[in-house]
């Protein structure tokens, strides 16, 4: 009676103490979600919010799953986590194998399970996984990321995913995990390694977009005047070769994985992006309509279900990948700003959460959490204005879809339920 | 660096870093650059094309001789082809073989996959009905309907001309008037009255999806226009008598233009060799023109306004007209003979040598005798009235031009030529100046020398005689539209600087060469017909036969001039040519049927005189 009574009196709580920016910032997203779906797809034929032949039905149903997994994770204990983290990233990885073998192929890629009508992608499940066994390695008492030996675990841990997703032909989920370094800074990864990353994003692009030997003479000449003014001059030396030496390993082999790694069609995109190619009738037909779109919509937009772009479809993937073209032209600057603020808001709140929490996992969690979210926001969004290369990959809570929903949902949900737990236990 | 607040400052830093970034751009294409929205618009908005039916032409008794038939373009859009296409079925109904399908369909793709390509152009109706019922198990093709010209009389092809769709040429001329996939008319009066028989475009602007499928109405057709018919042209010709003097001049070169002389009226325009407009027209356009245009014979060329010829005896009336008027000559002057004239080293002979005895100007006129006319000729120039050889001939140059000799007739056809007359100053380039006199250019006399003229010339030439001293320039249009417009041009009267009188006084001697003199072959009994042979000296080989005539005698109806290649004199072939022909306008019958038939089933051609002229001559190619 007395268990029964303080249970009950714990969940009340555990509700009242979800996070309300966080919660509501949330249902706001999947509400304009699946607003933009409805007028992506719009067919004067199919005009019902409940027909669920059409993609913004089935986004209902997801919505829908999407509060009662929310409800049901929240009214899970919050501790389980921490004991189920090992084995929810051993399934995923299983399961991550199995689509290898048994996945229903789409475009070439095998990383579906397909369950009645609805498809089912482990690779959004993974982030889950992966986040949970990541705070609960950093939590470990003796976690020091300056150490090399606890480098490699982390690294390794993030890895493994990254390759099964990569052979399952996911590049662009597979690039979501790589988020998982601001994770790792924030818990005393040497800043070395994000400047590093940096660095090789810089020499990448410019070794795609200079010639090789340009590039490398360029540093070297660097090199020689950052030795010309140094007062050691012998370090200078050394340190300039070695710099050298690193630097054109690097840009021969990106050539090398440009050319023989990637994909035809991701060499394109690539090309596309640098301005070295021009290809509107092929690869860059999407960026260059998605571009119009978004550029179309002038400061406050076409108006709702007015906009000729997505209306009739020239901009490809609109519901799913390219979500953001429907906004951007229907509600202009205003529609494009508003999502970006939510987003700023909601990574904020998040990133808050978890410093505020007061174990490290938690905080290793919620920051895996905004890592994640800001790298599909970034990555989508940077596609859809031509910042980025095309890499399909959703933007989250508003592109169509049902596992990314469920997945960022799960994500979003747990975060929640260990802040509602911190309060708990501090009243 | 190292303190967790730094790291969190650096992360936060990053993520609003990417959004500012962002943000910056969407402002930029969102809000400062405005090439994003006319590129939607393009994207999304297609101005569909109404095209509107070009005027219809009317013979001068209502007949229409040019209406518009349906044809068939088989367009393609190469995304909308189904995978499991069957492209051997498909060649199999389009006639087509699959090379040549291959080919198009790549050629439709780069320019655009998305954007209709025509596949096939001009299907007639009789082969589009079986392509048409089966045109929709095919997906991404489908017909447009398009009209062609369709002639049913098959008569008149120089006159009406024909249409084509622009090149990028007319395009860029046009002012942007024009846009790929018009019809302009490239020659005849198709081409004179394109601006009234075109008609207006219409347009239509609809919404688009990305499959160039119709979704609706570009703002509910506020901007769309409705197609503007072409206007009705009423040509001047008699379908009937122009299909009369098609077929007398079957076999033959050569040209008959039958003018209405109180007004200008051209009734019927032959240009032989000619052909079926109805072959121009269509897929068979461009395979018939070719052959055509290789032809020998010169069918494409317009011989009534291009074709140029010395007038030969016919010009005698004129220089009868004229030495009367500046009182050279009169009625009952009358000239020594001689089968022939003789000045110094040169010879003029009369026909066959025949002495005509001391002719008066009537007997000269009904005998063509060329040493009478030399010697008006020579009077003429001698006038002491000029002071000089100069001046005398500058005023009969004058004189000739106001028969609408030597200039353009201005009949509504392009490409007219304006034939010559020889001025003074064209001898003192040739001679030097004052190194000529009348005995040089004697030849000018009876018709001959220097002097071209063109049918459709001495056709209004006749039509000035037939009307006593003027003329209405020569046209082919009654007026167009419902209004029956007409240029004024075609109304104002030009006169001839000769009094009537002197015409009067002609009028027996032409009756005379027809009743007893070297036209009696144009004779009829019903009819007073008027009229002169001549006979065209031909360089190249047997003279053109020639004859000018108009009837009835007072307040004539109908002038003609008719002229047949290689036919020696013009009584055997011109003459009862137009004597048919005037007949027929005039009473709708024809007396010597057995005649008629004669005529059309003879062939004038000689295919080795034309093998010879070919080798020598390069093929006159007409413009257009």
């Amino acid at each position: 009676m007395n268990v029964s009574g303080s249970r009950m009196r714990q969940e009340k709580t555990v509700f009242q103490y979800v996070d309300k920016y966080v919660f509501f910032i949330w249902i706001a997203l999947m509400c304009i979600g699946l607003l933009s779906i409805y007028s992506a797809v719009y067919d004067p034929k199919h005009n019902s919010f409940f027909d669920f032949s059409q993609s913004y039905g089935k986004q209902l149903i997801w919505m829908g799953t999407s509060l009662i997994l929310l409800s049901f994770i929240l009214a899970l204990d919050y501790r389980i986590w921490e004991t189920l983290a090992w084995i929810i990233y051993g399934i995923n990885i299983l399961l991550l194998i199995l689509v290898l073998f048994i996945g229903k192929e789409i475009n070439g890629s095998h990383s579906w399970f397909q369950i009645g009508s609805f498809g089912l992608q482990p690779a959004e499940f993974a982030k889950f996984g992966t986040a949970l066994s990541m705070s609960l390695l950093l939590s470990q008492r003796d976690m020091n990321l300056t150490l090399f030996k606890n480098q490699v675990l982390a690294f390794g841990l993030i890895l493994l995913p990254i390759v099964l997703i990569i052979l399952s032909k996911e590049t662009g989920t597979a690039l979501v995990f790589t988020a998982f370094i601001f994770v790792l800074f924030r818990e005393g990864l040497p800043g070395t390694y994000l400047l590093l990353g940096f660095f090789a994003l810089v020499i990448l692009v410019l070794a795609l977009l200079i010639d090789k030997i340009i590039l490398i003479s360029v540093i070297a000449s660097f090199g020689a005047i950052f030795t010309f003014f140094s007062r050691n001059k012998a370090s200078a030396i050394i340190k300039s070769l070695g710099f050298l030496a690193i630097t054109t390993i690097a840009v021969f082999s990106v050539d090398y994985a440009f050319n023989n790694i990637l994909q035809d069609h991701q060499r394109v995109r690539i090309n596309v992006l640098l301005g070295k190619q021009q290809d509107l009738k092929g690869a860059g037909y999407n960026v260059h309509q998605s571009l119009i779109a978004i550029g179309s919509g002038g400061f406050s937009g076409k108006g709702y279900l007015e906009g000729t772009q997505t209306k009739f479809n020239f901009v490809p993937e609109q519901s799913t990948d390219f979500i953001f073209c429907t906004i951007g032209e229907e509600f202009g600057f205003l529609g494009t700003l508003t999502i970006l603020v939510l987003f700023s808001i909601l990574i904020y709140k998040i990133i808050e959460i978890s410093e505020r929490l007061p174990y490290t996992f938690g905080r290793v969690y919620g920051y895996s959490v905004a890592s994640i979210l800001f790298f599909h926001v970034m990555v989508n969004v940077g596609m859809t204005i031509g910042l980025l290369p095309v890499i399909g990959i959703p933007l989250p809570f508003i592109s169509y879809g049902g596992s990314s929903m469920w997945g960022f949902t799960i994500l979003l949900a747990t975060l929640l339920r260990l802040d509602s737990s911190r309060k708990i236990v501090l009243h | 660096m190292n303190s967790a607040s730094d790291r969190k400052s650096i992360f936060l830093g990053i993520i609003f870093g990417v959004f500012l970034i962002y943000l910056i751009r969407l402002f930029y294409i969102q809000v400062i650059d405005n090439s994003y929205e006319l590129k939607a618009t393009q994207n999304a908005i297609r101005k569909k094309i109404i095209y509107p039916s070009r005027g219809l032409i009317y013979d001068r008794k209502g007949k229409l001789i040019v209406m518009n038939a349906p044809i068939y373009d088989l367009m393609v859009i190469p995304r909308q082809i189904a995978k499991d296409f069957d492209s051997s079925e498909f060649c199999h109904l389009v006639a087509l073989d699959i090379e040549e399908l291959r080919e198009k369909l790549q050629k439709a793709k780069n320019y655009s996959p998305y954007l209709p390509s025509t596949l096939v152009s001009q299907v007639s109706p009789e082969d589009f009905a079986k392509i048409g019922e089966r045109m929709h198990e095919f997906s991404g093709f489908y017909a447009e309907s398009r009209t062609v010209r369709t002639y049913p009389y098959a008569n008149a092809a120089h006159v009406l001309g024909y249409i084509g769709e622009v090149n990028q040429n007319i395009i860029d001329k046009s002012n942007k008037y024009y846009e790929m996939g018009d019809y302009i008319g490239i020659s005849g009066i198709e081409k004179q009255y394109e601006e009234s028989l075109r008609g207006r475009r219409g347009a239509r602007y609809v919404y688009v999806d990305v499959h160039n499928r119709e979704v609706g109405r570009f703002k509910d057709g506020a901007f769309d226009s409705s197609a503007v018919s072409g206007e009705n042209l009423y040509s001047s010709l008699d379908i009937e008598l122009q299909k009369l003097g098609e077929e007398l001049m079957q076999g033959k070169k050569g040209s008959i233009v039958a003018i209405e002389p109180n007004t200008g009226e051209v009734l019927a325009y032959v240009s032989s060799p000619t052909y079926n407009p109805n072959e121009l027209v269509g897929q068979k356009r461009a395979k018939t023109y070719n052959k055509l245009l290789k032809d020998p014979t010169k069918p494409l060329f317009n011989r009534p306004i291009q074709a140029q010829y010395p007038p030969g005896s016919i010009f005698k009336l004129g220089m009868s007209v004229l030495a009367q008027h500046d009182q050279v000559i009169n009625m009952n002057t009358a000239f020594t003979c001689n089968a022939g004239f003789q000045v110094g080293n040169i010879r003029v002979r009369c026909n066959n040598n025949e002495n005509h005895g001391v002719p008066s100007l009537n007997h000269a006129i009904v005998e063509s005798c060329n040493s009478y006319f030399c010697q008006v000729f020579k009077a003429y120039i001698n006038n002491p009235v000029w002071g000089n050889n100069h001046t005398a001939l500058s005023h009969w140059h004058d004189a000739l031009l106001s028969f609408g000799l030597g200039q353009k007739t201005g009949i509504d056809l392009p490409n007219e030529r304006k034939g010559l007359v020889p001025t003074a100053e064209y001898y003192d380039k040739i001679y030097g100046f004052k190194r000529w006199k009348w005995t040089t250019i004697i030849s000018l006399a009876i018709g001959q020398g220097e002097l071209g003229t063109t049918p459709i010339q001495m056709a209004n030439y006749i039509s000035a005689i037939a009307n006593r001293g003027y003329y209405y320039q020569p046209h082919l249009t009654k007026g167009i539209g419902k209004s029956k417009v007409i240029d004024p041009k075609y109304k104002t009267k030009h006169k001839v600087k000769a009094d009537s009188i002197y015409f009067e006084n002609i009028m027996n001697s032409m009756e005379d060469v027809v009743v007893h003199g070297t036209a009696r072959s144009a004779f009829l009994a019903n009819i007073t017909i008027l009229g002169k042979t001549g006979t065209a000296q031909n360089p190249h080989g047997k003279a053109h036969s020639v004859f000018v005539c108009f009837a009835p005698k007072h307040n004539p109806k109908i002038a003609i001039a008719a002229y047949v290649e290689n036919a020696g004199y013009g009584s055997t072939y011109a003459a009862p040519m137009a004597s048919m022909m005037i007949e027929k306008y005039l009473t709708d019958s024809i007396t010597h049927m057995d005649r008629a038939k004669w005529i059309m089933e003879k062939n004038l051609i000689d295919p080795n005189i034309e093998k010879v002229n070919l080798i020598t001559k390069p093929t006159e190619k007409p413009k257009n």
